[in-house]
């Protein structure tokens, strides 16, 4: 395949999930602007990108959508919810032909024209926009600049800061400058008309208004949180792009300033014109007073004025100006980002793994031979290898907010298919973690999320009768949490019903009938192969597969998960992951003359071990009983316990215990070389890393340590009886 | 016609304007143009600036005539900023790239 295809298959990818998005949020909120302009735009570019490359298919149908989208962004037509599945429709339809460009199509030839035939008999209802265009008249590249001389376009903002602004040490001038951060700032106006005369004024006392022509994407909330600061502090209007000049009239109307002033002001920052303002205020002069002949007299001097007004406004100047800004920011953005193949930092990676192992063995080096320049200068690079290790593992990293965002849709069909109302509220949208792993967890969480809906939050008329609102709620959210990312995926259903999996676990011989389990051990359960709790097989869940691949997946990540829930209140499940699969920061253990690994993140503190408690599984850290594994005993090592023992304090989701090892070697950087297949029932070892010496050692894998260790213990808080055994 | 010319090098913020008002205000009474040379000025917030505008506001009311005839960076880019270069009146001088 060219290379104008790929880039072409990958970008309309991205540009479909973006449509998908704001249809989504469309559906949400039907009147937004902006978010009309931007499905216009994506599907805009999608048909531009696919004349480009010929893919006539593609080009042919979201022309028509196009169409269609054209006429709901100039109001012909209303956004309504059948419109809105229609538009998602096709996407997905789209999102099919681009596949088929790729030749990945799940589809047949004869089906995908079908359905090209049935959607695009469907966009004809919408409109005289249904008629596919005959694909050579297709202008690709061609693409529109918004016309630059609409003041229109602008959010306006009138702000008029308290006086007590400046003494609180809040300068108007940063919040607008602060401003500029989020828009274009296009024109502004300052107004110190509250001014009192010289000998009232008190220069420490604000008394600034501003009038601002802002040019942004961004939404009302981002505007006004600018001001956060000063909210109580001043008083702010800020209307939309494109608002009536009614709601300009009415804003000159509320602002202190004189009105004639005011009107100026608008006209030369391009908010309106001189007609449309002197229209507007006639009409509001004679509705509010009636047919007042005076009040049309005076009138009329305010319209030649702002003609006048306009004639000096340098339109054309502005309008060069504005589009100077659009190229020059273009730019700025285009330099921001480039596109890498993964698999060139994927080498990257292998090599900064190798460099790592490479300065160990030279610092090592330098120690060994005592010479004091040679550490120096070793432990400097040491330092750089660290810088560029993180510097370039960051490089892999990406957001989780995007895979979050997917679950809109799913989360907005499943909804339909079900019958039931669910909001799903997304935060740590922002964390980051590596792209590898992302990929690897979007399955995992599909499985979880649509068993959430599906068998986790109840039908609207279920929970109305437990007292709960209708409407259920699933989160997602993400944090980090010592060198590992959370992911929890929770919701405020029925909960997981105790009684029920452990009589279908005993009914499919999972568990023996008399034994006694705690409420953990029984909601692990749910991981087990082939149980399903639910009463009906539904076409999302229920199957009683997919919690087990799910943990088998984690596991495959180096993760675990973790589930806990309340009757009637809701299940909440808890993803842990390492941010990395690479490199990690490990701190080196030796028992035996063996050299052992435990990542520096799971490392709380080292002590010596107490004489007396040789021979227990546990120790006494200040007060603290904590569960302990002698690594010389875990493993079966040979050879005498030496005289003094250490003891790692490690903890790993909010469990602590502690490794009885001979010494400890300090911290070390290590690379995870992965165990073979042969290797992967053991217990207790995560991966092997290669040391600067040349030496293998085992990298400890924290959290089966613990459970091991934790094992022992729980089955005897469990079954006390078998204490005094 | 009389002309006085006072160069300034305090900062024009909110810790000094106080200071500054009484000075600015009785130029005024002194000659019928008031230039003021600002080249010395490190800095300017919005209290300097607000100043600035009333006893541009003063003068004008009181049918003289008051001119910035030097501009420090610094005043310079908030004038610019806030958009009153016109309504001031003065020369800028854009200085060389």
């Amino acid at each position: 395949m060219d290379e104008l295809k790929q880039v072409f298959l990958q970008e309309s990818g991205e540009q479909l999930d973006a449509l998908e998005t704001l249809l989504l949020e469309l559906e949400a909120r039907p009147d937004d602007e902006t978010t009309l302009n931007g499905i216009f735009r994506a599907a805009h570019t999608i048909k531009g990108a696919a004349g480009m490359v010929e893919a006539v298919a593609v080009e042919s149908f979201a022309h028509v959508v196009e169409n269609v989208l054209d006429r709901l962004r100039n109001h012909e037509i209303a956004v309504t919810t059948e419109l809105a599945a229609l538009m998602l429709a096709c996407t997905d339809h789209l999102r099919v032909l681009v596949a088929n460009e790729a030749g990945t199509a799940q589809m047949g030839a004869a089906e995908i024209e079908a359905q090209t035939a049935s959607l695009l008999a469907r966009l004809r209802a919408f409109g005289p926009g249904g008629q596919v265009q005959a694909p050579k008249a297709a202008e690709p590249g061609v693409q529109r600049i918004p016309s630059p001389q609409t003041g229109h376009s602008c959010w306006h903002i009138s702000v008029r800061f308290g006086p007590d602004v400046l003494r609180q040490g809040m300068d108007p001038e940063n919040f607008l400058r602060f401003l500029e951060t989020v828009g274009n700032i296009r024109h502004v106006e300052t107004l110190a008309d509250k001014m009192p005369p010289a000998a009232e004024m008190d220069p420490e006392l604000c008394y600034l208004g501003f009038e601002i022509a802002l040019e942004s994407a961004a939404d009302k909330q981002t505007i006004e949180d600018v001001f956060a600061f000063v909210r109580d502090e001043c008083s702010l209007s800020i209307l939309p792009p494109n608002a009536k000049v009614d709601d300009y009239v009415e804003l000159i109307e509320s602002l202190p300033e004189d009105t004639l002033r005011l009107g100026e002001i608008l006209v030369r920052i391009g908010a309106l014109t001189a007609d449309e303002l002197s229209e507007g205020l006639r009409a509001q002069a004679a509705s509010a007073e009636g047919e007042v002949p005076a009040d049309e007299h005076r009138e009329k001097p305010i319209g030649e004025i702002l003609v006048a007004q306009q004639v000096v406004q340098p339109e054309v100047v502005a309008a060069a100006v504005a589009k100077q800004t659009q190229v020059s920011e273009k730019k700025a953005q285009d330099a921001k980002l480039i596109r890498v193949p993964a698999d060139k930092l994927d080498h990257l990676i292998n090599l900064v793994g190798e460099l790592v192992i490479a300065g160990a063995a030279t610092s090592l080096l330098a120690h060994k031979r005592s010479d004091g320049e040679l550490i120096e200068s070793s432990s400097l690079l040491t330092r750089l290898v660290e810088e560029i290790r993180d510097a370039s593992l960051q490089l892999r990293t990406v957001q989780i907010g995007e895979t979050f965002n997917r679950f809109h849709r799913l989360v907005r069909d499943a909804c339909k298919d079900l019958g039931k109302d669910v909001e799903l509220v997304i935060s740590g949208g922002e964390t980051e973690l590596d792209k590898s792993i992302v990929e690897k967890i979007g399955d995992p969480l599909m499985h979880l999320v649509r068993n959430s809906l599906d068998h986790g939050i109840e039908a609207p008329a279920v929970r109305a009768a437990a007292g709960k609102s209708p409407r259920g709620t699933l989160l997602l959210n993400a944090y980090h949490d010592a060198g590992n990312i959370v992911i929890e995926v929770a919701d405020d259903g029925a909960g997981l019903n105790r009684d029920k999996i452990l009589a279908k676990a005993i009914e499919r011989g999972l568990v023996e009938p008399d034994i006694h389990l705690s409420d953990r051990e029984i909601y692990d359960l749910i991981f087990a192969p082939g149980l399903s709790t639910a009463d009906q097989v539904t076409n999302l869940s229920g199957r009683g597969v997919g919690m087990d691949v799910v943990r088998r997946n984690l596991q495959a990540l180096r993760g675990t998960i973790n589930v806990s829930s309340q009757s009637g209140q809701g299940t909440r499940l808890t993803l842990r992951l390492p941010l990395t699969l690479a490199i990690i920061d490990g701190f080196l253990v030796v028992s035996a003359n063996r050299s052992y690994v435990i990542p520096l993140d799971a490392v709380v503190e080292c002590v010596e071990r107490p004489e007396m408690e040789h021979d227990r599984n546990y120790f006494n850290l200040r007060g603290q009983v904590l569960p302990s594994v002698c690594l010389r005993e875990g493993f079966g090592l040979p050879g005498e316990r030496p005289a003094r023992e250490s003891v790692v304090v490690v903890q790993y989701a909010g469990q602590r215990a502690g490794i009885v090892v001979d010494r400890l070697a300090g911290e070390l950087q290590a690379v995870i070389k992965p165990l073979g297949a042969i290797f992967r029932h053991l217990q207790g070892i995560g991966g092997s890393t290669i040391l600067g010496s040349g030496e293998v050692a085992l990298i400890l894998d924290i959290p089966a340590l613990i459970k091991i260790s934790g094992q022992a213990e729980q089955r005897m808080l469990v079954r006390p009886e078998q204490r005094s055994a | 016609m009389s002309v006085i010319r006072r160069a300034f090098a305090e900062d024009f913020t909110i810790y000094r304007v106080a200071e500054l008002k009484p000075g600015l205000l009785e130029l005024l009474g002194e000659a019928d143009r008031i230039e003021l040379d600002l080249a010395g000025v490190e800095r300017m917030d919005s209290a300097g600036c607000q100043l600035l505008m009333l006893v541009k506001r003063e003068a004008s009311a009181a049918g003289k005539t008051l001119a910035i005839v030097a501009h420090s960076p610094a005043v310079q880019s908030l004038i610019e900023f806030y958009n009153l270069a016109a309504w001031f009146g003065d020369p800028l001088v854009v200085p060389a790239e």
